[in-house]
């Protein structure tokens, strides 16, 4: 039994997880929380949806064009319009990311309507793979897999290529960055780039687990928030982690006290964190600058 | 005298307008009511909430369940929501004492959805399936039908925005609008922060609370799914639309969103915009996905509003204003730019 809550668990925080590695990245950068994440990769999977079932194309032509989709959708949407707010406010962007994703919920709504479709995908959420007494489902398998390899190819992205540490460097210091040469306008965009698509990862395998409509990252967009909060804002690695622990004790709290109130768990996770340890879990330290 | 014009034209509207646009004004007062609390918390305070549809499910609640439950007459629950809606405000400042702008972005996100969620899980509050709101009364006046809650819920408007226009020439106001510049600055001034952002929260959520019971009255009906993270997101669009800090502004601001929010459903009746709007939908959208244009429309607003004039209205007013008189700027507003004094104080012909 507890087995199979852990394992159940794992799946879910690695969609947590996901989103929210997708949020850090970019709240680093701008210090703002990008609340059009959500909205965004739900845009994106229902590009990949068009593509396979209007244009009948295979599931990897969509999901290739889907991510290139998310890609230029996230770096859009920082050269367009979040650079050009003229003296920006922490609360002028917050509320430009919640306009952008009021109008992309809006568009969506528009397009596709309220309707529930079922998502295509190549291994199904029925299909279960038994170890022991634990059984998982072929596509919680798939998305742990996935969402692991994807997480350290951009933690490896990080640390070891020019263009990854030359984001870093602007997250730490955008000023220090420009002056030893990195164009941190450019980074700044292909870090929302790069967000985008890991949150469209996300939403492409969230839609198979439930069906694909236009709220479909509203629930995992408060979790990451949840989970990023749990781990810290400002640590990647942490709210990784802060994700899939996410993920474990909203399984177990389901399992043992009340599945009627689950999802309240992530509401009660982000109070206790900021009431008692504001920076996170896993976060260094925490200062209050003047 | 301007007060006196205005109250004149209030209390005649009823008789001019036909019946089911009196009901599209109630919607818009009710708006009116949380666009200013959200003035005093977002504007005046520079605090962010995106959960104050959460206040509003309170209010609605504690209001009709004053009634059935405890059989206390709508003069009396009213104010009573709104009390109790206040305490929850002080509840959510609390976090917010500690937090800033992201975080307390997050937290007050998580609040408004955790509301929902617990009335709509709880059979005490008729879970999913919603409250009937029993018949109201005021004294011996029956309060069905649009025009007596028109003098109601256009009366409570009435009355909150000059609580709110006294408010913010206060010693009140004043320690709101310092925290919002500087908090530290602030402290350093003596304002007590603790207490002004508790009390900010609280005030907020009591207007909303109060717009909350007057909605359930005009509707007859509520469910938590009224009260979605949507329409808070709504409610923060009215004042950054309307422009942030001005009181004029935010009823300006509130009175176009909860028009655009109710006449959402049916954007094809609109005059030469709507069957427009319909044979595009049809060709490259979808017809059922209409009233989701009403969503596209505030998101856009939003966004613009920040990028051309992050004042919103009330700046759009200024400028008009610097334009009509000829270069004069308007040092009235709170956060307006410095009068040019090189400009003559030209009069206007």
């Amino acid at each position: 039994m507890l087995a199979q809550v852990l394992a159940g668990g794992l799946s879910a925080g690695s969609i947590y997880a996901l989103v929210a590695l997708a949020l850090v990245i970019t709240y680093k950068t701008t210090q703002v929380p990008n609340f059009a994440q959500g909205e965004m990769a739900m845009v994106s999977a229902f590009v990949a949806y068009v593509l396979m079932t209007d244009f009948e194309t295979g599931f990897f032509v969509a999901f290739t064009v889907a991510i290139v989709f998310a890609f230029v959708l996230g770096y859009g949407f920082e050269a367009v319009i979040l650079r050009r707010v003229r003296n920006p406010t922490h609360l002028s962007l917050l509320v430009v990311t919640l306009g952008f994703q009021l109008a992309l919920f809006g568009l969506a709504g528009w397009k596709w309507g309220a309707e529930q479709r079922r998502f295509p995908f190549p291994v199904s959420a029925h299909e279960v793979l038994r170890m022991g007494d634990v059984t998982v489902s072929t596509l919680g398998v798939a998305t742990i897999a996935i969402s692991s390899v994807l997480m350290v190819g951009v933690f490896a992205f990080f640390r070891f290529t020019k263009l990854g540490v030359a984001m870093q460097a602007t997250q730490q210091d955008s000023m220090a960055a420009r002056i030893n040469g990195v164009p941190t306008r450019r980074v700044v965009g292909l870090t929302f780039g790069i967000s985008s698509v890991i949150g469209a990862v996300a939403a492409l395998l969230t839609a198979p687990l439930i069906t694909l409509d236009t709220t479909l990252m509203w629930d995992p967009l408060l979790k990451g928030f949840a989970a990023a909060v749990l781990g810290g804002l400002n640590t990647p690695v942490g709210a990784v982690l802060g994700g899939y622990l996410l993920g474990l004790i909203e399984n177990l709290f389901g399992a043992y006290i009340s599945v009627e109130f689950k999802s309240a768990v992530a509401f009660l996770i982000i109070v206790l964190v900021l009431w008692f340890r504001p920076s996170g879990l896993f976060a260094r330290h925490y200062k209050r600058k003047v | 005298m301007k007060l006196a014009i205005l109250l004149v034209v209030l209390i005649t509207l009823p008789l001019v307008l036909p019946g089911y646009r009196i009901f599209t004004v109630n919607y818009m007062a009710v708006f009116v009511i949380v666009g200013l609390g959200m003035n005093i918390l977002v504007g005046d305070t520079g605090q962010v909430s995106l959960g104050h549809a959460g206040f509003m499910a309170i209010g609605a609640y504690t209001t009709v369940l004053m009634m059935t439950e405890l059989g206390a007459p709508f003069p009396l629950a009213l104010p009573a929501a709104g009390l109790v809606t206040a305490g929850f405000g002080f509840l959510l400042g609390l976090p917010a004492l500690r937090l800033q702008g992201p975080y307390l972005a997050i937290v007050t996100l998580g609040f408004g959805l955790a509301v929902t969620q617990i009335i709509g899980h709880s059979a005490f509050f008729g879970g999913h399936m919603g409250l009937v709101v029993p018949a109201a009364t005021l004294g011996p006046i029956s309060l069905s039908g649009d025009v007596p809650q028109y003098y109601v819920i256009v009366g409570a408007a009435l009355v909150l925005a000059l609580c709110a226009r006294n408010l913010s020439v206060t010693r009140v106001g004043r320690a709101f609008r310092a925290i919002r510049d500087s908090e530290i600055a602030a402290a350093t001034m003596g304002v007590d922060v603790a207490y002004y952002k508790t009390l900010s929260f609280a005030l907020s959520a009591a207007f909303a609370g109060i717009a909350g019971g007057l909605l359930a009255l005009m509707t007859g009906f509520i469910s938590p799914g009224v009260f979605t993270f949507l329409l808070s997101l709504m409610f923060l669009a009215m004042v950054v639309f309307g422009g942030l800090g001005s009181i004029p502004g935010a009823i300006l601001g509130s009175i176009v969103m909860g028009y655009l929010n109710l006449e959402m459903d049916a954007f094809e009746e609109l005059p030469l915009l709507g069957p427009a709007l319909e044979s595009f939908s049809s060709r490259f959208m979808s017809s059922a996905g209409l009233p989701n244009v009403g969503w596209v429309v505030t998101g856009l607003l939003i966004v613009l509003t920040i990028l051309v004039e992050p004042r919103g209205l009330h700046g759009l007013w200024i400028r008009l204003g610097a334009i009509v008189g000829g270069g004069r700027g308007d040092g009235a507003g709170s956060s307006g730019p410095p009068a040019d004094p090189s400009g003559p104080p030209a009069g206007v012909s």
